[in-house]
């Protein structure tokens, strides 16, 4: 099944879906080393988002965030992929700085997020011009 | 939807004023389209919050700004560091643990941002003025700029603050327009005594609550008394944007915005009325600070937000009225241009009879300068009260300025019968 996407970090990517089911902060909320969630209060505490395609509603927390998001993507312990239910500017911004710092992207669209689970096997093409597609596989 | 660019715009994108800054109006635009901005607008001036060192990654930003010769197009200042520049001896960190903090103060002055290293830029000559859109990162700040001040600003931070100093543009959304700026959570003061006093900890109670309930809604707040000085208002605004994420508040009959409650509500209905009464704000402080009377201090922390020069006005004339013989030291965290332009010899005095430390460009709840965590630590401010116990391991008793004192004194917690 191929979902119609807005991107707003291009690149290509796929993964396992990491379905969140509580917004998240990366500021406090992920550690950039590990790549592991570790508010203590977050219902997915303990996953591990490196390489996964993460997946959440929304997006939470403190401007923070754009550096920790760009911390995990130099170290190379961040998410493959986000797809979001609506935009985050905060992730947008990590997310392209840290493409155009380390040359690696981390691509984040926003889709309709119905029928995504955890263990999906997602693959997200998001274009430069805004236009972004998700493959999703069960 | 797309952002519409000037002409301008445009230019800076095609690099037309060199790598940087197309690179910085990329990211602005990026992060215009995320927020739904139709269109940038101009700034005249920034405050960036970029300087505490968080990781590699906002070092190799602002390093590849400069190595491509970058430069601010607005007047920009900066906001603390997580190092004493002008006193490097009161740093509890060897001289490894301190470079990439200094390199990252250091790179930001060489995009041509002002070493304000303040909290306080407010305090400075770069205060804006009514109306002005500016670009701001550091949450009080923040509040600050847009409440008692009347700039405009919308809460930014980590990157953007600098794109925005980078271009000279923000996007067009949020607290930048009027019709966001208005009153949308109304608190009302009840059952207070009709005399009541404006004292230091009822402005940080009443900011406390408004930042826990109102979120990062605009808040209306009816019945505050007149403050002392905006000193007071600095506290509120620094104590919401700690419990909460308040970026705006309207004091009736005190923030220019608000003449009157229907100026706050532009007028129209608020979405939600909330009371505060006695008990609520003695709550707030209670919650703040679990340190009984005659617990000994390790020491007072002060400045936070930056102390003002009427501030150290009337710390002087606590300090020799009630004479502390250095029992705990008390940390002032201030501006680097406030303590230039203190009469030196109370200064000095305050320094050397009383126990006073001074401390510029950074904060003492954000780095390591206090040596000894052994015991409390003291503050009469809501936000170092707030954040010190997670960042820097502290135990802390909240109190008035001049309890403060008398707990340095002392050398154990002293609070004035309420």
């Amino acid at each position: 099944m191929i979902r119609a996407a807005r991107s707003f970090a291009r690149g290509e990517a796929a993964g396992e879906a990491l379905v969140l089911t509580a917004p998240l902060s990366f500021w406090g909320g992920v550690d950039a080393e590990t790549g592991r969630i570790r508010d203590p209060n977050h219902p997915e505490f303990g996953a591990r988002v490196s390489g996964r395609v993460l997946v959440m509603a929304l997006a939470r927390g403190s401007s923070s965030s754009s550096s920790v998001l760009a911390e995990t993507i130099r170290l190379k312990t961040a998410p493959a992929a986000i797809v979001l239910g609506s935009p985050d500017p905060i992730l947008t911004v990590g997310a392209l700085v840290a493409a155009s710092l380390y040359g690696r992207a981390c691509p984040i669209v926003v889709c309709a997020l119905d029928g995504i689970a955890t263990g999906d096997r997602l693959r997200v093409r998001a274009g430069g011009d805004g236009a972004a597609e998700v493959e999703i596989a069960k | 939807m797309t952002v519409r660019l000037s002409e301008s715009d445009r230019a800076l994108l095609a690099g037309e004023a060199g790598p940087a800054a197309a690179w910085a109006m990329e990211i602005l635009v990026a992060f215009a389209e995320a927020v739904g901005a139709p269109s940038l607008i101009d700034i005249v001036q920034a405050h960036v919050d970029g300087c505490l060192y968080h990781g590699r990654a906002s070092l190799d930003f602002v390093e590849k700004l400069a190595a491509s010769r970058g430069r601010v197009r607005v007047p920009t200042t900066l906001n603390v560091g997580s190092i004493d520049l002008i006193h490097p001896e009161l740093m509890a960190m060897d001289a490894a643990a301190q470079a990439p903090g200094r390199l990252l103060m250091q790179a930001h002055e060489a995009l041509g941002c002002r070493p304000s290293f303040t909290c306080a830029p407010y305090q400075s000559l770069s205060r804006p003025r009514f109306g002005e859109q500016i670009a701001w990162g550091e949450s009080n700040a923040i509040v600050f700029a847009n409440s008692v001040i009347g700039a405009r600003t919308n809460r930014y931070g980590d990157f953007i603050d600098l794109v925005c100093a980078m271009t000279g543009r923000a996007p067009s959304w949020g607290l930048h327009l009027d019709e966001n700026r208005r009153g949308e959570v109304l608190f009302r003061l009840a059952g207070f005594p009709a005399s009541l006093e404006a004292s230091d900890s009822l402005f940080v109670g009443v900011g406390l609550i408004v930042g826990a309930r109102a979120g990062e809604r605009v808040a209306a707040i009816e019945g505050l008394p007149p403050p002392r000085d905006e000193d007071q208002l600095k506290a509120l605004g620094a104590a919401a944007a700690s419990s909460g994420a308040t970026a705006l508040f309207h004091a009736v009959g005190v923030t220019p915005e608000a003449p009157r409650l229907a100026d706050a509500l532009q007028g129209g209905q608020p979405a939600r009325v909330e009371t505060i009464a006695p008990a609520d704000v003695a709550g707030a402080l209670q919650r703040l600070s679990a340190v009984p009377d005659g617990v000994p201090i390790v020491a007072v922390c002060l400045g936070t937000p930056h102390f003002s020069t009427r501030e150290w006005a009337r710390l002087f004339d606590l300090l020799e009225a009630v004479e502390p013989r250095r029992g705990a030291p008390i940390y002032v965290s201030t501006g680097r241009e406030t303590l230039a332009s203190l009469d030196e010899d109370r200064l000095r005095r305050a320094e050397t009879r009383h126990g006073v430390v001074a401390v510029v460009d950074t904060c003492t709840y954000v780095t390591a300068i206090l040596r000894d965590l052994g015991g409390a630590a003291m503050t009469n401010s809501g936000k170092w009260a707030y954040y010190a116990p997670a960042n820097i391991g502290a135990t802390v008793a909240f109190g008035e300025l001049a309890d403060c004192v008398a707990s340095a004194k002392a050398g154990k917690v002293v609070r004035a019968a309420p």
